[in-house]
């Protein structure tokens, strides 16, 4: 009889690590493959048409990185917030508060003021949006030990249904013909494109430093080390005298901020006005969480993982016109990654060997 | 059992161990902490496979594959840590592993089997009750009704005494007398030795895994047992100095705190404590010890009345600022509260003193004299690792308590509340360890020291506190003629009015 | 007055049967020490799949059955990831649900708007229904208002009354000792985790195939999660479920008795959202000690050998 036995791991390398996830890869594309042979189509064309979709071309790479900004910041923000084993699943909501501060901002004051003010001015109050929405969960986690999993989402719920009650109601713009929406933003605040695509550099900028900015912070400050205190083991951070409402509220602050700062690029960079909820995100909140975990919670690799990532989305919206599936297909992908990677880390921690023995 | 063997990572545990037992006889079986007692009474009752060797019973081989096997050949077993679900009631408890439970509406049905059970042996257990609302006492019956009820002839007691009170120890001696006379096995783990010679019959002694000695009680004594358990004559002799106590360092005036379990578990304490004094707080685990040392530490809030340091009211200020006020914690449960597992070594190594000017500026972590300081502690308490940057999850438990005992104590804190902080520990590593708290008692530090080790209190301490209740019992000198009855008092028995103490 | 007051309870009720299937479930699933929070996931397979089968089979309770077969199905890849392989169970629950959605997504994808004619017939109970007020709230429903509140009871009978539930509850509270007791505390894992997939996905076929008659995407619309959230209101008991399921019935309907009134329609649909917060709140008012949570709900369970 085939016997299976497993032990503990000591010797966790990186290079191993960066295996296990490759391999991790791997198996959930063999599965995606089987899930688009039994939906009826070839899996080595629709992946192979995801990619060249994605990275095959040169809009393709356009694209590819312009999707790749929002998710880089919200991925980043979500590496400090899981390193906490804060789950904050609320980026999505975090991302429209911070687009309907930034619309606030614009609107109100665009019109009068140079570019190199209200820009930087649209973001800041985007990343005061998002960073207020974020904290509403950590001061309900940490002051009523409410399950953050489930604040947050709810909070999502509840920003897309405010943010639809703005633009159908008092925001609602005279240029719009009576659909929901505001009018445009002055053209002071929109965000400048690298011409020939929809890259809007200023955001791509933002979203390299805080991935820079975050790495410092997580493994350099003190802040840093008592958000990895609290996340390993939040008994000793008690012990430790770490402050958790505070620890909280900046980590969250944070993370909500860099969704406010993604909330902002979309509307000042792409939409140029605050539109329906799933126009402004398009699930870049949730996507973000496999962005964060394929990078292990490190926030330098949040800027790969959020590429490659950006890349599926881009690549997924390639096969839904050629192949003809439907939107879902790349939540599918998403969450068939998600799930080998932390069924990996089982094979990372373990050592597995096969013993053949008779009995 | 014969010739068993286990290793873990490459570590004896059992090496070609033989024992066996016949009927109505009490098998001791003696070792220190970590000597392998427990890894060879989880084989016989089917948690671990030996990595060789055989198990008979009445001349049969037999493999245990897991406890139900076991169970179904007849043994029973009481582990050290009580394997009860503390949310639910003795009923439940008992449900949970009788073989015979029916499917549908276990509780009403076997209730009569058990309160039959429990008259037998006179348990005066109420089965309605919630295992957390028991004495450890109690705990250990339902345990021991878990077991006779499963038919065990063989009952495995895992140091059964570690968490009873001198009372509570003579009615388990009556009751396992009881069993015996009825014509049950017992084997009996132990590392005291006054209990062995006490209960059992036959004694073997194992050290490092390996048996190193057998004998039958009424042929040997104390001393021969306890040169073979420890491999030399070992006197803990730490000559402790007499010194002048200093000035008043912690004042605790009229505490109570509330325990987990939402009852009063620290009632009206009060005592000082004085520089170059080593209080020791004796008593039985889970008399509010460690809400006692959690409350003076911050991490456990106080109810009502006051902590003081250095006249300073520390009541209630959270654990940095009390850390800052030079009261340094080695907490009871390590693993809980000591470390973050998959942090590194060196960042383990300031858990509590990373926002210290001499580690951190600004915002910033200093990593060099971090790590510097790591060095340093892993030098000086000899804990193994390979690098320092190293996960501490990956050291043994014994390294880890090793590093964070470095932690606490090598920066010699104006007070060190330390709890069991040799348990688990080896003999060399004791010895240091006790020498140490000696040395910064000497330099001016002021200890609280709890243990159940009484041997270890009388050794340290120069005052010492029995602790029953929550409340305290006596405050007296070590060298107190009174205390010929600190079994009494740990058990609820003697008060001594703190009136009298006053003139000791 | 009279007909709206009892038209609104009545429809209290079915609003509060998919979530009282769902956090039944879960409920069952948390006591075995398992957090999953994949329901809405596993909600929405169930709903596609009921509608698939029941469209093209023309028989509804054969769509009940494979929506059942399905959620438990599924549901085994979250006991695999959380139970044998010990990962994170938020974020498995998180890939769960965005599987569950991408694969009912995709499934339902040539049936979205078409309307189901199929009917489930009410089952009226004789001479209880004619009991005033009460006999039309209560005992002439659709089924699947009687089957949930069934199995809520039957999960309350199983956990309080039987061995099986005195093993489920030990596993969640003290895995360990549970083990030691020759009881296989991995089987016992799966085995809620399953049951507890099968609930939701019911859910799911109650709201496609009785409530709504028709499939679109996102018509979970976050019930799954509101169902998790009930689970730690009810205390982990699946008898207060059911009174906290139809409490939030309730005010799913209010929104549409609200609207005449000129509220806006986008605040009248935060309200089970905000609702939800609000009870979680109330909750944590309470003394967490007698929460009852499961002592050990969501760490991972293994087996050491040191």
């Amino acid at each position: 009889m085939l016997k299976i036995k497993t032990t503990d791991r000591y010797d966790i390398t990186p290079l191993r690590s960066f295996m296990t996830n490759i391999l991790s890869l791997l198996a959930a594309l063999v599965v995606i493959s089987i899930i688009f042979l039994i939906a009826g189509v070839n899996p080595l064309f629709a992946i192979s048409e995801i990619f060249s979709g994605s990275f095959g071309t040169f809009y393709g790479i356009k694209e590819t990185i312009t999707k790749a900004i929002p998710l880089i910041l919200i991925g980043t923000g979500l590496t400090l917030a899981f390193r906490a084993k804060f789950w904050n699943i609320g980026a999505e909501g975090q991302m429209l508060m911070g687009a309907i501060f930034a619309t606030w901002t614009g609107l109100n004051f665009g019109g009068a003021l140079p570019s190199y003010i209200i820009v930087p001015l649209i973001f800041l109050a985007g990343f005061i949006g998002g960073g207020l929405w974020g904290i509403i969960p950590a001061i309900l986690k940490i002051k009523y030990s409410i399950n953050e999993v489930i604040s947050t989402l709810m909070l999502n719920y509840i920003c897309a249904e405010f943010l639809m009650m703005l633009i159908v109601g008092p925001w609602k713009g005279k240029t719009r013909f009576g659909f929901p929406g505001t009018d445009n933003l002055p053209d002071s605040a929109i965000l400048g494109l690298i011409p020939g695509s929809r890259i809007h550099y200023a955001t791509l900028i933002l979203a390299i430093i805080c991935a820079i900015v975050l790495s410092v912070i997580i493994y350099k400050t003190r802040f840093g080390y008592e958000v990895r205190v609290v996340g390993e083991n939040p008994d000793a951070g008690r012990y430790a005298g770490i402050n958790f409402l505070k620890t909280s509220l900046i980590l969250m602050a944070i993370s909500g901020g860099l969704a406010g700062f993604a909330g902002v690029g979309e509307l000042a960079g792409i939409h140029h006005y605050l539109g329906y909820p799933a126009s402004i995100s398009s699930g870049y909140g949730f996507t973000a969480i496999i962005v964060a975990w394929l990078a292990k919670l490190n926030p330098l690799y949040a800027v790969f993982s959020g590429i490659f990532f950006a890349g599926i989305l881009v690549g997924g919206d390639a096969i839904q016109i050629s192949l003809g599936l439907p939107a879902a297909t790349v939540q599918i992908v998403n969450g068939t990654l998600l799930i080998f990677l932390i069924m990996g880390d089982y094979f990372l921690n373990h050592k597995i060997t096969l013993k053949f023995s008779n009995k | 059992m014969k010739a068993i063997s286990k290793s873990f990572h490459g570590i004896h545990a059992n090496q070609d161990i033989n024992l066996f037992v016949e009927s109505g006889e009490i098998l001791g079986l003696l070792g220190e902490n970590g000597a392998g007692k427990t890894t060879l009474m989880n084989i016989l009752y089917g948690l671990y496979q030996p990595d060789s060797g055989q198990i008979k019973i009445n001349d049969k081989t037999i493999r245990i594959n897991n406890p139900i096997e076991s169970i179904n050949h007849g043994i029973g077993m009481v582990h050290q840590h009580f394997m009860l679900v503390q949310n639910h009631s003795v009923i439940e408890n008992i449900a949970l592993g009788y073989k015979d439970t029916p499917f549908f509406f276990p509780k009403i049905k076997i209730k009569d089997k058990v309160e039959q059970f429990s008259r037998q042996f006179d348990f005066h257990i109420d089965i309605t009750k919630k295992i957390w609302q028991l004495s450890a006492g109690e705990q250990q019956r339902v345990e021991i009704i878990k077991a006779l009820l499963n038919g065990a002839d063989l009952l495995i007691l895992d140091e059964p005494t570690s968490v009873l009170t001198p009372l509570e120890i003579k009615e388990l001696i009556y009751i396992l007398r009881e069993m015996k006379a009825k014509g049950h096995m017992i084997i009996f783990i132990s590392h005291k030795l006054d209990e062995i010679m006490d209960i059992c019959d036959r004694v073997l002694v194992l050290q490092k895994g390996r048996i190193v000695g057998a004998a039958d009680t009424k042929d040997t004594d104390k001393k021969s047992l306890a040169r073979m358990m420890v491999g030399r004559d070992v006197v803990f002799n730490i000559n402790r100095e007499k010194l002048t106590k200093g000035k008043k360092t912690l004042s605790v005036e009229n505490i109570n705190v509330i325990g987990d379990k939402g009852l009063l578990a620290v009632k009206n304490i009060s005592f000082e404590l004085f520089k170059n004094e080593i209080f020791g707080i004796a008593g039985v685990s889970g008399n509010g010890q460690r809400e006692l040392a959690e409350a003076i530490t911050g991490i456990r809030p106080i109810l009502s009345g006051k902590v003081k340091m250095n006249g300073q009211d520390i009541t209630n200020k959270g654990p940095r600022h009390i850390y800052d006020n030079g009261v340094s914690h080695v907490p009871e449960e390590r693993i809980r509260f000591g470390i973050a597992p998959g942090l590194f070594l060196y960042d383990n190594a300031i858990l509590k003193q990373h926002h210290l000017k001499k580690f951190s500026q600004r915002y910033f972590l200093k990593y060099d004299q971090v790590k510097n300081h790591t060095k340093t502690i892993v030098k000086e308490f000899k804990v193994s690792t390979h690098s320092i940057n190293n996960q501490i999850r990956n050291l043994s438990g014994g390294n880890i308590q090793k590093l964070i005992l470095g932690r606490e104590i090598s920066e010699q804190p104006q007070l060190l509340v330390a709890s069991h902080p040799t348990y688990g520990l080896d003999v060399g590593a004791t010895e240091f360890l006790r020498k140490h708290l000696l040395e910064i008692r000497k330099q001016g530090s002021a200890v609280l020291l709890f243990s159940e080790d009484l041997e270890e209190i009388f050794e340290l301490c120069d005052r010492i506190a029995v602790i029953f209740n929550g409340e305290i019992m006596a405050v007296l000198d070590s060298d107190d003629k009174r205390f010929s009855d600190i079994g009494l008092m740990m058990a609820g028995s003697i008060r001594i009015d703190p009136m009298e103490k006053q003139e000791c | 007055m009279e007909d709206i007051i009892i038209s609104t309870l009545q429809r209290a009720m079915v609003a509060g049967t998919p979530l009282l299937l769902a956090t039944t479930g879960e409920v069952i699933c948390e006591r075995s020490g398992i957090l999953n929070l994949g329901v809405e996931g596993v909600m929405s397979m169930g709903a596609v799949v009921a509608f698939i089968v029941t469209m093209t089979t023309g028989q509804p309770w054969l769509g009940v059955l494979a929506a059942l077969a399905s959620g438990m199905m599924f549901s085994i890849i979250h006991a695999f990831a959380s139970v044998t392989l010990q990962a994170n169970q938020v974020v498995s629950g998180l890939a769960m649900t965005m599987l569950g959605l991408g694969l009912s997504g995709m499934l339902g994808k040539p049936y979205v708007g078409k309307p189901l004619l199929i009917k489930m017939e009410d089952w009226v109970i004789p001479y209880l229904s004619d009991i005033p007020y009460l006999g039309k709230i209560l005992f002439s429903q659709g089924p699947f208002f009687y089957i949930a509140i069934f199995l809520a009871l039957a999960a309350w009978f199983l956990l309080e009354r039987t061995r099986l539930g005195i093993q489920i509850r030990s596993t969640g509270e003290n895995p360990k000792a549970t083990e030691t007791q020759g009881v296989n505390v991995f089987k016992l894992k799966y085995l809620s985790v399953i049951i507890g997939g099968g609930f939701s996905a019911l859910a799911g076929a109650h709201l496609s195939i009785s409530y709504s008659k028709s499939w679109i995407e996102g018509m979970t619309a976050g019930r799954g999660w509101i169902a998790i959230a009930l689970t730690i209101f009810a205390l982990w008991n699946p008898a207060r479920a059911i009174w906290a399921a139809f409490l939030f019935g309730g005010i799913f309907v209010v929104q549409y008795l609200l609207q005449p009134l000129g509220i806006s329609p986008n605040f009248l649909a935060m309200l089970p959202y905000i609702a939800t917060l609000l009870i979680l709140l109330l909750i944590s008012l309470k003394d967490p000690k007698k929460l009852n949570a499961p002592a050990m709900l969501g760490e991972p369970y293994k087996r050491s050998e040191r």
